[in-house]
């Protein structure tokens, strides 16, 4: 019998994402949260490009979710796999929605129950891979040996992020230029109010006036 | 946190010696205590004490006593002016754009005063919030009928065993037969006669019978339970013995043994019963003290929904949030300050700064905080 993940790793490359949604229709088909995806597909910039990214979890070391979370709901387990909140405990606070650093736990409003990506534990708990890295077209999404990775791919995996002052190791790996050691995550560049005063107003988008808060609070049953 | 845990010691303690206290009051001095009953007695007494602390270990972390900090205070204060107060929980570090852009800076929000009411605002949140979640709990009928009945039944069935059972084993509640009339019952209730009926009334069948009928309803959620643990493919992907098979294990021994004891006395004269009564008693014990210790802790720690209940209706209300890329609402400015003191507390430190100036990462919605991550990585790969 074959074990859990046997010596297979996940890798994200949102840079080869070509934005087909097959990931997010597979995600939906999970054994641990049936006909919901958990998957992201984000779009990077929808003002400026259609260039997509799928953000899966990333399965922190020390993730900031679970110690953030008031009612001890979220677990990580021996294979560092952190699960979707425990669902006798969650009291859907969105504490783990706002504080996770990749964006990724969802609130289904409905079901007052965070949900996130358990990397498909029914499934690599067995052997098997993630649907969303098996029918991922493009490689944006890859799960297996990470000698095929490095053999085959320009970029190479880190699994350590700086964000600011914050080091995040996680057990999901991103690829990145093979000089670097750890993923550099800067902010203050991308802010697009350098030298104004914040105006929220004049950001926001006409027509999407709460596309925030539904991605803090997911309201779709 | 130190080991042991001196403000956990001092709650399990108090919890304890209130829990001697309610026994020796509540049985008229231990006049109506029923000494066949001690071992459930101490039982519950080492489960108050194990709870106590438990509860208090946990509350202490520093995002639940947040969260029971707020519940306290916003308990107090109209949804409305928690935004308006200086010495509201919302500091606002960032600007409230709307109450900046000055025109509509909101009635509400001027309108209502600080003074502290005689009757706490939250009190309307917080009865809704027991009723709908802890009577009827409706978020577990919205995640799936057939878990919202099994749930019923278990915790419906549980909790009637228990409040006949405890004020029995404390000594609130005895029943005693009228001096001339066997046949007649008195129930007492903390020493002071409330009923009386016949042994052979409707009233003494369903009072004689009330732990059975809670063992049904209990054994109908175990069966229901059961069926989901051994059919549903997630729950037996993720599901762990200790912490989902054991509580049921627990509550099939108490309910099994318990209608043990009934067929015992009316099928098999009493046959077995002496037996029967001990291992009863031990896996009594032994679910109350794998309460404060396990899944069934839970009933426990939902009392903090409570205070999220509040903390989200007045988070409405307040000063929100606006992401510091996109500009959008997406959280109360309350719930992203006492974020950013809950990961200084913890340890984590998620602020940028550079040249342009410092950012905190919480001020950041969590859809660009996905968008950043691409960003971030196709820079590094140059695109």
């Amino acid at each position: 019998m074959i074990g859990a993940f046997d010596g297979n790793e996940f890798f994200l490359d949102p840079s080869r994402c070509i934005g087909c949604q097959a990931c997010v229709q597979a995600c939906a088909e999970c054994g641990t949260h049936r006909g919901v995806p958990m998957i992201h597909l984000e779009y990077v910039h929808r003002a400026t490009g259609v260039q997509t990214a799928p953000v899966v979890c990333m399965h922190c070391e020390d993730p900031t979710c679970a110690r953030v979370c008031p009612a001890d709901a979220i677990k990580q387990d021996d294979h560092g796999i952190v699960h979707s909140a425990a669902k006798p405990r969650c009291v859907a606070c969105s504490n783990c929605v706002i504080a996770c650093p990749f964006g990724v736990p969802k609130m289904k409003v409905e079901l007052d129950l965070m949900m996130k990506c358990d990397m498909c534990y029914d499934r690599t708990s067995v052997g098997k891979k993630p649907m969303c890295a098996t029918v991922c077209p493009s490689g944006a999404l890859y799960y297996g040996p990470s000698e095929y990775i490095e053999k085959f791919r320009r970029e190479q995996p880190v699994n350590e992020f700086q964000f600011g002052r914050q080091t995040v190791r996680t057990k999901v790996n991103m690829m990145t230029s093979p000089e670097l050691k750890a993923l550099p995550f800067e902010v203050l560049d991308f802010l697009p109010w350098e030298g104004k005063d914040f105006d929220p107003f004049e950001l926001s988008r006409a027509g999407a006036p709460d596309a925030a808060a539904a991605a803090v609070f997911d309201k779709t049953p | 946190m130190r080991l042991p845990n001196r403000a956990a010691l001092i709650a399990g303690t108090a919890l304890t010696l209130a829990t001697v206290a309610g026994i020796a009051v509540g049985s008229s001095g231990m006049r109506h205590f029923d000494p066949a009953l001690t071992g459930y007695a101490i039982g519950a007494l080492m489960a108050a004490f194990a709870l106590g602390y438990r509860f208090t270990v946990w509350a202490q972390r520093p995002p639940s006593r947040m969260y029971f900090k707020r519940g306290f205070e916003l308990m107090f204060r109209r949804a409305a002016a928690v935004a308006a107060t200086p010495s509201s929980p919302s500091v606002a570090v960032a600007p409230s754009p709307r109450a900046e852009s000055g025109d509509e800076a909101s009635p509400k929000r001027t309108a209502t005063g600080a003074s502290q009411p005689l009757f706490p605002h939250g009190a309307g949140t917080l009865g809704y919030a027991l009723a709908r979640n802890f009577v009827a709990q409706e978020f577990i009928r919205r995640r799936g009928g057939y878990r919202w009945i099994m749930h019923l039944c278990l915790s419906g069935g549980c909790t009637l065993a228990f409040a006949i059972t405890f004020p029995l084993v404390f000594g609130w509640i005895h029943f005693s037969s009228f001096p001339d009339n066997a046949e007649m019952y008195h129930v007492a209730v903390f020493g002071m006669n409330v009923d009386s009926f016949s042994v052979h009334s409707f009233k003494a069948f369903i009072m004689f019978n009330l732990l059975n009928i809670s063992a049904i309803l209990v054994l109908i959620g175990l069966v229901m339970a059961g069926w989901r643990r051994f059919t549903d493919p997630g729950e037996r992907a993720t599901q762990s013995f200790y912490e989902d098979i054991v509580p049921l294990l627990l509550i099939l021994a108490v309910t099994a043994t318990g209608l043990a004891l009934t067929v015992s006395y009316k099928f098999l004269a009493g046959r077995g019963h002496g037996l029967w009564a001990i291992v009863h008693m031990v896996s009594v014990v032994a679910l109350l003290l794998y309460i404060p210790f396990g899944k069934l802790f839970h009933m426990f720690q939902r009392t903090c929904s409570l205070c999220v209940s509040r903390y989200k209706k007045v988070g409405e209300a307040g000063a929100r949030a606006h992401c510091r890329r996109c500009g959008e609402d997406f959280a109360s400015q309350m719930h992203v300050d006492d974020l950013k003191t809950v990961l200084d507390e913890l340890g984590f430190d998620y602020r940028f700064e550079g040249a342009k100036g410092e950012v905190h990462y919480q001020d950041i919605c969590p859809a660009c905080r996905r968008g950043l991550l691409a960003l971030n990585q196709g820079r590094t790969i140059g695109r």
